[in-house]
């Protein structure tokens, strides 16, 4: 059995299983390659057109790997208010680390906030995030 | 042995909360990680003996333990932020452990679904509506009568669906409420189950809170022998803003794509798969078992107008006090914000606040005398939404912010219907005319011959600006769902109030929206 397929056993019975499998194709493979889209629509009785669609319709799903660590940084209106804009101007170029929009973490009254795998950082200025994408490196 | 009381909500972590419980265990502390009681900017906040202590780093450790630190706060409970709130869904917020199971039922716990199977289905309805609890999504629906849609819907198979994919900046009621006492929720899904006859229920969590979802799994697993023969899964969410959207949701679901659906069919008769479908926000879910514990009138006595019950208000943005104020609907703006948020963290003068999130409207200080109630806001053209409360001081560009408005519905619009999907897009390139001040001149098209509508003449500022409050007319009537149908209510609320960022002459009358 392919890892794919092992994914898609662990889900069998469940309720609208598509969701649940393809986070975690996104999370074993880094990806959702398209070998995984037959797969996942052959044994969901899907058309392949219909599993892209889901792939392509949400943000936390990608069709291709990213080789690079993500730091997503939240740049919604309460971390606006907080001065996020500022932090994105003096953003410093860090090779390997690519920084990513996201809107919300839920941490709006301590912003601007990060988020790097599932760690959270809050209160971040210039110079903390200049740093954290530096440890990132 | 000191006992040492400290928040393992992810915003507590995310300030440090971790590194100061350590240095409290290794200064030979019992550390107990408990919900947290939304000061944020106390955090991380430490309680010794109903004392609290904060912001605190590891180093202040020592000072606290010997009595001499400067970051003493007195008693938590006598704190005015804590001592003016109402709670009736945060009574437990800082007090016990999430995952305990013995602290919730020795907080009241479980009464409300108790109560609920000893007065049977409809007297739990029947109780629900009188409390007057609304929608507390931003849509404001009488919850009550929603569940009684559902329990008269035939068929055997129903859902109760918890939205718990809160993307809205400025809120986070929901997230602590998962991470700080999830068993509330749970114990609301379970008797919203029990009165409506559901054996099934999903709760939606956005994939951004990582914290809440690995919580609510465990808190689900704890508790499955309690709300049996009810079944509760956790369901994570992708990314998708527009799946907080209730029929998007149950499209997303069924594994399909985030497409929002034309209603009717309302969710109630035809929700998840086809089936009955309960759809209801976890701060409603979680108001409930409250309700059906102390009776309908011990909760519809608070509020204002029809506006029943409590509001967990989130204070955030640039406020001095940001967090989680739990207050009876009927208090002022002004009170909020200035009184109890403290104004802006940065010291200088609020210029506006936007209320309900990305799709809320900008109120300047001259509407400070709101009172918060869906009512008096639907009269202000503007929208309570889910009560999250963003702040923003004098250096605010609101031009600015309405273009973002645009942006943020283009990046997260789900494309079924042509107002959002195109008018967004639109929206941002007539902001980015409107923001330069260039105008613009008819382009080769437009200079056709059979383009007999087309002006000819250039565009002008005012022009651009009248071409805003169109296309917001076309998307506020015109969208499927809120996404496209309120971005005008940031738009045209930064229009209305600040014309002189558009480049629009400040006595200018804009057409009220």
């Amino acid at each position: 059995m392919t890892r794919i397929e092992t994914i898609i056993a662990a889900h069998a019975g469940r309720e609208g299983p598509l969701l649940p499998i393809l986070h975690d194709v996104q999370a074993a493979l880094g990806h959702v390659p398209e070998e995984a889209v037959r797969t996942i629509a052959q044994a969901l009785n899907l058309s392949r057109a219909e599993v892209h669609g889901v792939v392509s319709f949400y943000h936390d799903f990608h069709a291709l790997p990213e080789p690079r660590r993500v730091v997503k940084l939240c740049r919604a209106e309460a971390c606006q208010a907080r001065g996020v804009e500022a932090l994105v101007r003096d953003l410093p170029d860090v090779a390997g680390v690519k920084v990513e929009t996201v809107y919300c973490l839920g941490l709006c009254s301590v912003g601007p906030n990060a988020m790097v795998g599932d760690t959270l950082h809050a209160r971040l200025d210039s110079a903390r995030l200049g740093q954290l994408m530096a440890d990132m490196a | 042995m000191t006992l040492v009381r400290i928040s393992d909500d992810a915003l507590a972590i995310a300030c440090g909360a971790d590194a100061v419980a350590q240095a409290f265990a290794e200064a030979g502390c019992t550390v107990e990680r408990v919900s947290s009681w939304g000061m944020h900017w106390l955090e991380p906040l430490a309680e010794i003996d109903g004392m609290g202590f904060g912001p605190l780093v590891p180093g202040d450790v020592a000072a606290v333990l010997a009595g001499s630190s400067p970051k003493a706060l007195g008693a938590i409970e006598d704190h005015p932020f804590i001592a003016r709130q109402q709670r009736f869904t945060f009574a437990r917020a800082g007090k016990t452990r999430p995952l305990s199971l013995e602290d919730y039922a020795a907080h009241g716990g479980w009464h409300g679904l108790e109560r609920a199977r000893s007065i049977g289905p409809e007297a739990t309805i029947d109780t629900v509506t009188r409390s007057g609890l609304r929608g507390r999504g931003g849509a404001g629906f009488p919850a009550g009568i929603k569940w009684q849609t559902v329990a008269n819907a035939p068929g055997a198979l129903k859902y109760i669906v918890c939205n718990a994919d809160e993307g809205d900046s400025a809120t986070f009621a929901d997230r602590m409420v998962m991470e700080g006492d999830p068993f509330m929720l749970i114990e609301g899904m379970a008797i919203a189950a029990h009165a409506v006859g559901a054996h099934r229920g999903y709760v939606y969590i956005r994939s951004e809170y990582p914290h809440a979802i690995a919580k609510m799994e465990v808190a689900v697993a704890l508790s499955a022998e309690m709300i049996a023969p009810f079944v509760l899964e956790v369901r994570v969410g992708a990314g998708a803003y527009v799946c907080g959207e209730e029929t998007s949701l149950l499209n997303s679901l069924e594994g399909k794509r985030g497409e929002v659906r034309a209603k009717p069919p309302l969710p109630a008769l035809e929700g998840l798969f086809g089936k009955p479908t309960v759809v209801n926000n976890v701060l409603t879910l979680a108001a409930v078992p409250f309700i059906l514990a102390k009776g309908a009138t011990a909760y519809a006595d608070i509020g204002f107008g029809r506006s029943r019950g409590t509001m967990p208000v989130q204070l955030a943005g640039n406020i001095r006090h940001g967090g989680l104020f739990e207050v009876g609907f009927g208090i002022t703006l002004g009170e909020l914000v200035n009184d109890i948020g403290g104004g802006t963290a940065s010291g200088r003068p609020v210029r506006a606040v936007q209320v309900g999130g990305p799709l809320g409207a900008y109120h300047p200080p001259s509407e400070f005398h709101l009172p918060f109630d869906y009512e008096s806001f639907a009269a202000a053209d503007a929208l309570i939404g889910h009560a999250g409360i963003t702040v923003f001081d004098d250096t605010a560009d609101m031009s600015a912010q309405a273009r973002f408005a645009f942006a943020f519905c283009a990046a997260e619009s789900c494309g079924k219907c042509t107002p959002c999907r195109i008018g967004a897009v639109r929206g941002v390139e007539v902001m980015d005319r409107i923001r330069s001040r260039s105008g613009r001149a008819a382009d080769p098209v437009e200079h056709l011959p059979q383009m007999r509508n087309a002006a000819k003449a250039p565009r002008t500022v005012s022009d651009e600006i009248a071409l805003i409050e169109d296309l917001c007319e076309t998307m506020k009537f015109g969208s499927l769902c809120a996404l496209g149908g309120f971005t005008p209510y940031p738009v045209l609320s930064a229009l209305r109030h600040f014309p002189q960022d558009f480049g629009a002459e400040p006595q200018q009358q804009v057409a009220a929206e």
